[in-house]
């Protein structure tokens, strides 16, 4: 090799064909949230322009997105590399049906979210840059589902937590203060755990692209052993931590309620389900065989967070923290889709993110909703909201039921999905406790939701109110929320929760595509790698 | 010459675990600070490490003549120093915001967000 040869070949290290034009939607999602993010950033003094800035940069994400899904729908994976390097050398985007599917989604989600935040964020918040965060954490997050590199998904990770915290700051109360404190801390340890697995990764196969290390993995004797065990291990604890899986959950009822409610709500959709989609991406492409050496533990922690996080739900008389463990018997759910680890878990898992995703943020914000017209997030003191408004009653009833997982609605159809696939399955010693675990979290959850409904909505007035009888609110607090401009964004996303619940079938079909595509990961290989590959 | 490293390692990991486990927040954060340098140092000697060969190809060659040293981890390394100090920045900024708020660094008596004496939830209908 070491010659004094003049010409060199360069198509072996390096793309020599020019990108196809369409290929460069794989970059879009980021590129657009960066720069709307810094065009936000400059503007950040002229308040009333931020939000239909954001709004519309965030509409253009939601178009490029749809765009690239469909894309990758008719073309398969798709893969760019950066600079041109070839891989395993450069970093490459490699985008499939799983990482279009949630970004796609997830952009949905930020749309609706920067809607709400043009009513309920104030000046104040909009100088304090709410767009610009909100943009950038939607850089990191698609970017996270696109990129084909460990370390890369790392990077994107550190981009959404430092997004994520500047969000959650914003307004400087105590209470916010006191909760970024917690979320900060133990959101930091997390991710620098998966940093360490990632180095740890290196070490061992000398190269950070998924693909690259998927073969590597395959072509070992004894794929689940060795320091590849301790890797896995520390994967699954930073994955764990970053979607808030029993026992590493209690940074989430600790910070989720205590920033402005459009903030919670995008944090309720997005945050938990990217750790959620790193595990799916690391455990079932990369590490397969460490998957089945830890199904047993992952469907455990599955069971507990399922269980734990439906009880906390019923012990709560604040909305938001009682929203927060919601948040988690959801992870609970999806876990149990990566401890079965069959096609159709899998599948029920990414269903059960899209539906978390959607259903979540249209929670929190009809949480804001009820703060509107209620003048308080504590059921003890909310009541008569049926009253008040007959059509949000309703709204708020449809949500309860799909992120309880009743029919007709969107979580109807991945909880059938997940425990379908946990009682098919004869490997895992707790396959049958799994499906039953599934079960009671959703009647656990029902009662709580149900609870919800009947005090703050059925209840004629506030606690201590005579039956059939009607009281106002005794004590209000300043409203975080005004207008009309709630409405759409609630609307958005109820009808995405009704219509999944509804027309399951494309929904149904995209994920198992998705599914199929970490599951038996030739295409996702073939595409960064070319046809020898 | 890894094996020394990767005790010192070792003993980087333990500190700013013994740390991170402390109650006050200043010593959470140094935890933290350590900890970042842990792993920067582990992922360093994920690329082997070999001395006095920089990654440097000759004039007139296209290749390197002799073995040299890995380029990568230096990259990964650089990234990751930038990321944990700016964060390490934010969360010093954060935790003083928050003991001048809640008068208070330790982190058990920062009760703000999940009250300790809480209300029951309503228990009839």
């Amino acid at each position: 090799m070491a010659g004094s040869s003049v010409s060199v070949d360069l198509s072996q290290a390096m793309a020599t064909a020019p990108v196809a034009a369409g290929d460069w939607l794989v970059v879009a999602p980021s590129l657009i949230t960066m720069l709307g993010g810094a065009l936000c950033l400059m503007l950040r003094k002229n308040t009333d322009l931020q939000p239909k800035l954001g709004i519309a940069f965030l509409g253009a994400l939601v178009l490029a997105s749809l765009t690239l899904l469909v894309r990758v729908l008719d073309h398969g994976v798709i893969t760019m590399v950066m600079g041109s390097w070839l891989p395993p050398f450069g970093i490459a985007f490699t985008v499939d049906a799983l990482g279009a599917t949630l970004s796609f989604i997830g952009s949905i989600v930020a749309f609706c979210g920067g809607l709400f935040g043009a009513a309920s964020v104030d000046s104040t918040g909009r100088r304090y840059g709410f767009y610009p965060f909100l943009l950038l954490l939607m850089t990191g997050v698609c970017g996270a589902f696109l990129t084909g590199d460990v370390f890369n998904l790392y990077v994107w990770f550190e981009v959404l937590l430092i997004s994520s915290y500047g969000l959650l700051v914003l307004g400087n109360d105590r209470i916010q203060l006191d909760g970024a404190v917690k979320y900060g801390v133990l959101n930091l340890v997390g991710t620098n755990l998966f940093l360490i697995a990632t180095g740890l990764l290196y070490g061992i196969f000398g190269t950070l692209n998924m693909a690259d290390i998927s073969l590597k993995v395959a072509a070992l004797d004894n794929p689940a052993s060795g320091t590849l065990a301790t890797v896995a291990a520390l994967y699954f604890l930073a994955f764990a931590m970053k979607a808030a899986a029993f026992p590493v959950n209690f940074w989430l009822p600790a910070s989720y309620h205590t920033p402005n409610v459009v903030v919670s709500a995008v944090f309720a959709g997005l945050l938990t389900k990217v750790g959620v989609y790193a595990l799916i991406r690391v455990f079932v492409l990369i590490l397969p065989a460490s998957r089945d050496h830890l199904a047993d533990l992952i469907a455990l922690v599955a069971i507990v967070t399922l269980i734990t996080g439906a009880i906390g739900a019923l012990a709560q008389s604040e909305v938001r923290r009682l929203l927060g463990y919601v948040v988690i018997a959801g992870i609970g759910s999806m876990l149990a889709g990566v401890a079965v680890g069959s096609t159709l878990a899998i599948s029920g898992a990414i269903f059960y993110a899209v539906h978390s995703i959607v259903v979540m943020t249209a929670l929190y914000m009809a949480a804001g909703v009820m703060h509107m017209l209620g003048g308080s997030y504590d059921l003890r003191k909310l009541g008569g909201l049926y009253r008040k408004n007959v059509a949000f009653a309703g709204v708020f009833l449809v949500l309860g039921f799909a992120v309880s997982g009743l029919p007709p609605f969107s979580g109807f159809w991945p909880k059938i999905m997940l425990v379908d696939a946990a009682f098919r399955d004869d490997e895992l010693r707790f396959g049958t406790a799994l499906g039953a675990a599934i079960l009671v979290s959703g009647f656990l959850t029902t009662l709580a939701m149900g609870r919800v409904w009947i005090f703050a909505f059925w209840r004629g007035g506030p606690e201590g109110t005579p039956d059939g009888q009607t009281a106002d609110a005794v004590e209000v607090e300043a409203p975080q929320l005004s207008g009309g401009a709630v409405w759409l964004p609630l609307g958005i996303l109820t009808a995405l929760v009704v219509y999944f619940g509804l027309q399951p079938e494309w929904m149904i079909e995209l994920a198992t595509q998705g599914a199929s595509g970490v599951d038996q990961p030739f295409g996702y290989q073939r595409s960064v790698f070319g046809e020898q590959g | 010459m890894e094996s020394g490293v990767v005790i010192l390692i070792g003993l980087f990991f333990t500190v700013a675990v013994y740390l991170m486990l402390s109650k006050q927040l200043v010593r959470i954060l140094l935890g933290i600070a350590i900890l970042g340098n842990a792993v920067n140092m582990l992922i360093f000697t994920n690329g082997r490490l070999t001395r006095e060969v920089p990654p440097l190809i000759p004039e007139n060659l296209y290749t390197p003549a002799t073995a040299t040293a890995n380029p990568l981890p230096q990259a990964l390394v650089l990234t990751a120093i930038v990321i944990s100090f700016s964060f390490f920045a934010f969360l010093l900024v954060l935790a003083f915001r928050a003991y001048q708020e809640l008068g208070t660094d330790e982190v058990n008596s920062m009760r703000i967000a999940e009250p300790e004496h809480d209300q029951n939830p309503p228990q009839g209908y």
